[in-house]
């Protein structure tokens, strides 16, 4: 029963992605079939969460298949508590980025069935890779999973798709290439050391153990450069900028939201994991890379003048803090890295959608060509302004507590870094209240607005303008991300328990134990 | 020291319902939106009135039990569990919580009141719809109190940080209460931000704490305070004196508060005076077990302090808006308790004392402040006043027991606690006693005469205003306010008169907050008998106010302000340049590097990315070195595998 519902997990979505395809003349039907498929899938998703014991086994509801025998490659599936998460994330926001991109307009000659089609092959993708315990799959996926993004941003973005489409793709299809070197020299190195080599993750773990420190380094640095990448930490981001601009706005939110965060569960599944020598010697400069993402995205967010871009950035900032947490090595720092790839879902997916609410008003991306809007669309600015609360990491919002972990975990190991990225918490005071203010404060102003409200002369007065507020389906869509902000702020126990038996497992991969003692309570 | 803690049972265990009740309000009040137009500010009142009164119930039991026993604490939930960290979400209910429970419920029912009023009003001519926006402006009050409650409450550091950037939620909502004015959106991101920087001193010494102790809770902080090496302790001294001066308002970090006045009065009454701003004194005298370990980061505080205290009193000379000269005097008088917890165990009682007392007079003096705008049609700049006794008897006779009570006036609120502080200060050792008593001297006096120039610019001298028309060509016609807003200003008026008399008397208070704060010692004897330190002060604060009298009272006042002035007043009407200052170093180098980094990011970092690739392919041909047999020929052919499905992706024409 639990191991078959990561493969139904798995396939779920790609039925649904080859039925959905059939609708492409009858969009009406398209978009219930594909909601119905989304909205099955909480049910392995929800199984799963069921079945798994936080205090069991390393990895649990596993499965494996022989693929490629020859080769040891297996079909190998099976969660810890932080794939698990991510799963339910997964489950939870296709439904809801579905739901927002109801009415998107599509580009002239394309079908929503198209679109549904593509999110849910990437549905499939995603679920895979966190799912996979056997390292080959694992980076077949990684690889497959390029596509439908590929497509998402091309065939269905905005003006320069195709050539966001096509960085998007290099970047991550070169760090790929350069990830299957190392995954096949750990095959290489598991034969050279126990007889037998393997792609299974958990004998990989055992096989790679104690193998000298050069040899970590170059295989760490194989699977670093890929989740680098990924999970962009600067200077390897600027694909995701314009991938992030271009990408349809549900597309966009799976990409910050759950793609990129592949990039940071893999420092932990596998950099951590597979080479712990590595990752000890290394972490500084990863530390470096982290805090400078930090810095670096948060200032860069300040000075963007387009929606879309500055969620780019403020993920590559929060990107930065995850870095932080998983490099600095304590059980605080850790959960909270865990937490935060959770909880980043939730809180920049929910700006992100409401972006897109906007600018599905005004027509525009650029945050200049708005002002004043509160009046017109109150309800969409307080619930823009409660997930911008919740970028900025609120207590009492879900950021929060896993921002504070990982700064309380950090400067135990690393004082000067984690001082240095507390700074990233005024500037994301900055970022966020400023965008709000620019679009929503002030008196109603902005070519997006203006033209609407019928005219200059009129545009003081709300009644007569055509801005609408929330309809009943964007409130459908933002009530459960609502409920996520401020549920897991009051109450994130749930999730870490379920996180911290498999983050206390890496921290015993890793080799290193906390600093800090509890208090004697 | 050990701490005994009991767990809090009867009553005391229903203490979650303070915080509830509000946090409920704010709820519902939000999730009705319109629709609650018609009931929203009664119930956004009737949730406050009820969790004084269980605060009140809580305090009773208290105060029913031995001192010992006067500490306890309820635990509610685990809220953040990993391994050594523990935090928990817990109450803590001792005699310095209950204090500022009362305070803040109690001061926060009266001007939940006056808001029916004075907001009602508010929205009839500003937007020309009534009560549209009301029930908006109780769900922030509710929200206000739920967190003040949680900040004060809260059993460990991270549940006061909880409260703590909560109250700054609240802030900023109601300072940008008219979303539509420009300056009420940046005052309010200005304070935000201000007290975000304030954040991180606080959120930095958790962090020393957790790294120190393994805990972040009172109990166990404050029992094994000892543990930490001296430079920490020093550091978290002077971190949490970051953390007061971003929400208090003190020196280097006060030039957000008079902006704040953007907000609607009984916010400015509210937050602004009498509790929020506040919390940087609940915060060192709630800390005393450190603070008490560490003389050098007390005299951090002192001198933070006696400086804020200066600067307050010298601008608010200065400005011709009455809602920002109170809120100038509100600084100088958070410098004042500042100062007077940063004494340690001879000030902390006498810091908590001056804000109970302050949160009385100023909150007083702020809603009378309300009071006159709103017969005023929202007119703010004192020049344009004169006069208004006769049109506003019950404002005019509250707002002068307010402002006898801030100036030390005997016998009067003001003239226990402030006196109290003064005295404290002179009697240190050296030349502390004559640089830091002789500031707070000096202070009493400029604080005469800044609050008489006011007194007597509003309500005395000829009726300048009936000359005049508001901004939006209407004709004065000042007149009483409704029930509702005279009834809670009556009430702070007779605080105003007896708070302070009550709460010295035989040492009340001081011994009611020994369980929390330790003893109050006595001072040294310092250079100045106490006796004549008390006859100074009062010759200083009568000789401040002739001044203003001799300046302000005998002459007509000009309605436009005179610029030709001297080089001082200048540098006081312009807040000493504080926001020139956090301009030329922040404000504009930032935009600068902004824009600059946006330029290279769009510009540049490809190139370096693609210059660094052909460096890592040289690793990736290491990489294929370790490889043997039909491995790397099976490798081969997925990298050329990949690269034509990367080909053939690329030509797909979209």
């Amino acid at each position: 029963m639990g191991a078959a519902s990561l493969l139904i997990a798995m396939l779920l979505p790609l039925v649904g992605a080859i039925v959905v395809a059939q609708f492409s003349k009858n969009e009406k039907t398209a978009k219930t079939v594909a909601m119905a498929f989304a909205l099955a899938e909480l049910i392995p998703a929800a199984i799963a969460w069921v079945e798994y014991d936080p205090n069991g086994d390393r990895l649990q509801l596993t499965m494996v298949a022989d693929w490629i025998p020859a080769l040891g490659v297996h079909f190998a599936l099976g969660v810890d508590g932080i794939a698990l998460v991510m799963l339910a994330l997964i489950a939870v926001l296709v439904p809801i980025v579905l739901l927002g991109d109801w009415v998107g307009r599509l580009p002239a000659g394309r079908s929503y069935a198209g679109y549904a089609a593509l999110i849910l092959l990437m549905e499939m993708c995603m679920v895979g890779v966190f799912v996979a315990i056997d390292v080959f799959l694992f980076y077949v996926l990684f690889e497959v999973m390029l596509i439908p993004m590929y497509f998402l941003i091309g065939r269905f973005g905005g003006p320069r798709g195709s050539y966001a489409a096509v960085k998007f793709f290099l970047y991550s299809l070169f760090g790929g290439l350069i990830m299957l070197g190392s995954v096949i020299g750990c095959y290489v190195v598991a034969q050279n050391r126990t007889g037998t080599g393997t792609f299974m993750w958990a004998d990989l773990v055992g096989a790679l153990h104690g193998a000298s420190t050069t040899t970590q380094i170059w295989l760490f640095l194989g699977f670093f450069l890929a989740f680098a990448i990924k999970a962009p930490l600067v200077p390897l981001h600027t694909w995701l900028p314009d991938a992030t601009a271009e990408a349809p706005i549900g597309a966009g939110v799976l990409l910050v939201g759950v793609l990129d965060k592949v990039g940071t569960f893999g420092f932990l599944r596998y950099n951590l994991a597979l080479f712990p020598q590595a990752s000890q010697k290394l972490a500084p400069y990863v530390l470096v890379l982290a805090v400078a993402g930090v810095l670096y995205g948060s200032l860069l967010a300040v000075g963007q003048r387009d929606m879309k871009r500055f969620m780019a950035y403020v993920s590559i900032a929060h990107f930065g803090f995850i870095a932080l947490g998983i490099f600095a090595f304590t059980s605080q720092a850790l959960a909270g890295a865990v937490l935060y790839m959770v909880m980043h879902g939730f809180s920049t997916g929910m700006l992100f959608v409401c972006a897109g609410m906007v600018i599905d008003r005004g027509g525009s991306r650029n945050i200049e060509d708005y002002g004043g809007m509160h009046r017109a669309t109150p309800l969409l600015g307080g619930l823009f302004l409660i997930a911008g609360l919740s970028v900025l990491s609120l207590p009492g919002t879900n950021s929060f507590v896993p921002e504070f972990l990982v700064l309380v975990g950090s400067f135990p190991r690393e004082p000067v870094f984690t001082v240095l990225a507390t700074i990233g918490m005024v500037l994301a005071a900055l970022y966020v209240l400023w965008m709000y203010q620019r679009i929503f404060q002030g008196p109603l102003r902005g070519t997006a607005l203006v033209g609407l409200a019928g005219g200059p002369g009129t545009a003081q007065d709300p009644v007569t303008s055509k801005i609408r507020d929330l309809n009943v389906r964007e409130m459908l869509v933002l009530a459960p991300l609502v409920i996520a902000v401020v549920g897991f702020g009051l109450y994130p126990k749930p999730v870490l328990d379920v996180i911290g038996p498999s983050v206390s497992a890496t921290m015993h991969e890793v080799g290193l134990t906390d600093l800090v003692e509890g208090g004697n309570r | 020291m050990t701490e005994h803690v009991a767990q809090a049972t009867g009553i005391a265990s229903w203490a979650w319902l303070l915080i509830a009740f509000p946090a409920l309000g704010a709820t519902i009040l939000l999730l009705a939106g319109k629709k609650a137009r018609g009931w929203g500010h009664l119930l956004g009142s009737a949730t406050v009135i009820a969790s004084f009164a269980v605060g009140l119930a809580t305090f009773l039991d208290a105060v029913g039990r031995s001192p010992e026993e006067r500490v306890r604490e309820l635990h509610l939930f685990s809220w953040i569990p990993v391994q050594a960290l523990q935090v928990d979400f817990g109450l803590r209910l001792d005699p310095l919580s209950l204090v500022f429970v009362l305070l803040i419920t109690g001061v926060g029912s009266l001007i939940h009141i006056y808001s029916i009023g004075y907001m009602a009003h508010d929205q009839e001519h500003r937007v020309g719809k009534a009560n549209e926006e009301r029930s908006r402006f109780f769900a922030y009050l509710n929200l206000f109190v739920s967190a003040m409650l949680i900040l004060v409450l809260g059993n460990g550091f991270v549940t006061l940080y909880f409260g703590w950037e909560g109250v700054g939620l609240a802030s900023y909502l109601l300072i940008a209460f008219y979303q539509h004015r420009p300056a009420a959106a940046t005052a309010a991101k200005k304070a935000f931000l201000m007290n975000r920087v304030g954040d991180l001193g606080l959120a930095i010494a958790i962090f020393i704490m957790f790294n120190r102790l393994g805990t972040t809770q009172y109990t166990e902080v404050f029992s094994r305070a000892g543990e930490f090496t001296q430079p920490e302790l020093l550091a978290i001294a002077l971190l949490l004196l970051l953390g007061a001066c971003g929400k208090s308002g003190q020196f280097p970090l006060q030039a957000w508060l008079p902006d704040a006045m953007e907000g609607p009065t009984p916010v400015s009454a509210l937050i602004h005076a009498a509790t929020m701003v506040t919390a940087g004194v609940y915060l060192i005298a709630r800390s005393n077990p450190i603070y008490n370990l560490t003389p050098d980061g007390r005299l951090g505080v002192v001198i933070i302090g006696t400086i804020t205290l200066l600067i307050g009193c010298i601008v608010g000379c200065a400005y011709d808006d009455f809602k920002k000269v109170l809120a100038y005097s509100t600084v100088s008088q958070i410098g004042y308790m500042i100062l007077a917890v940063g004494l340690g165990p001879i000030g902390y009682a006498l810091g908590i004392m001056h804000l109970l007392t302050h949160g009385f007079f100023k909150a007083g003096l702020f809603l009378g402040a309300g009071s006159v705008m709103h017969g005023m049609n929202d007119e703010g700049n004192i020049r344009k006043m004169g006069g208004l006794r006769k049109h506003m008897p019950i404002t005019f006779v509250t707002w002068t027991l307010g402002y006898l009570a801030l100036i030390g006036f005997p016998f009067l609120s003001g003239y226990y606690s402030k006196d109290a502080i003064i005295e404290a200060a002179f009697s240190q050792e050296g030349w502390r006693a004559w640089v830091f008593g002789g500031a707070a001297l000096l202070g009493a006096g400029l604080t005469a005469f800044y609050m008489t120039r006011l007194f007597l610019l509003v309500f005395m001298g000829e009726e300048r205003w009936k000359k005049l028309k508001s901004a939006d060509g209407r004709d004065y016609h000042p007149h009483e306010s409704p029930l509702t807003m005279t009834v809670p200003m009556i009430i702070l008026a007779i605080g105003s008169v007896a708070v302070g008399f009550l709460l010295s008397k035989g040492n009340t208070l001081a011994t009611w907050l020994e369980p929390a704060l330790g003893e109050l010692q006595e001072g040294g004897h310092g250079p100045i008998p106490h006796e004549i330190v008390g006859w100074l002060v009062l010759a200083l604060s009568a000789l401040g106010a002739l001044t203003a009298y001799l300046i302000h009272g005998r002459k007509s006042v000009a309605v436009e302000r005179p610029l030709k002035v001297a080089f001082p007043i200048r540098a006081a009407r312009n807040d000493l340049y504080a926001n020139a200052i956090n301009e030329a170093i922040f404000a504009r180098p930032g935009t600068w590097l902004t824009r600059a980094l946006v330029f290279v990011d769009n510009k540049g970092v490809d190139g370096v990315v693609l210059g660094s690739a052909a460096l890592l392919q040289g690793s990736s041909s290491r990489l294929r070195r370790m490889q043997t047999g039909f491995v790397r020929s099976y490798a081969l052919s997925m990298l050329v595998g990949s690269v034509i499905v990367m080909a053939a992706l690329i030509l797909v024409r979209f």
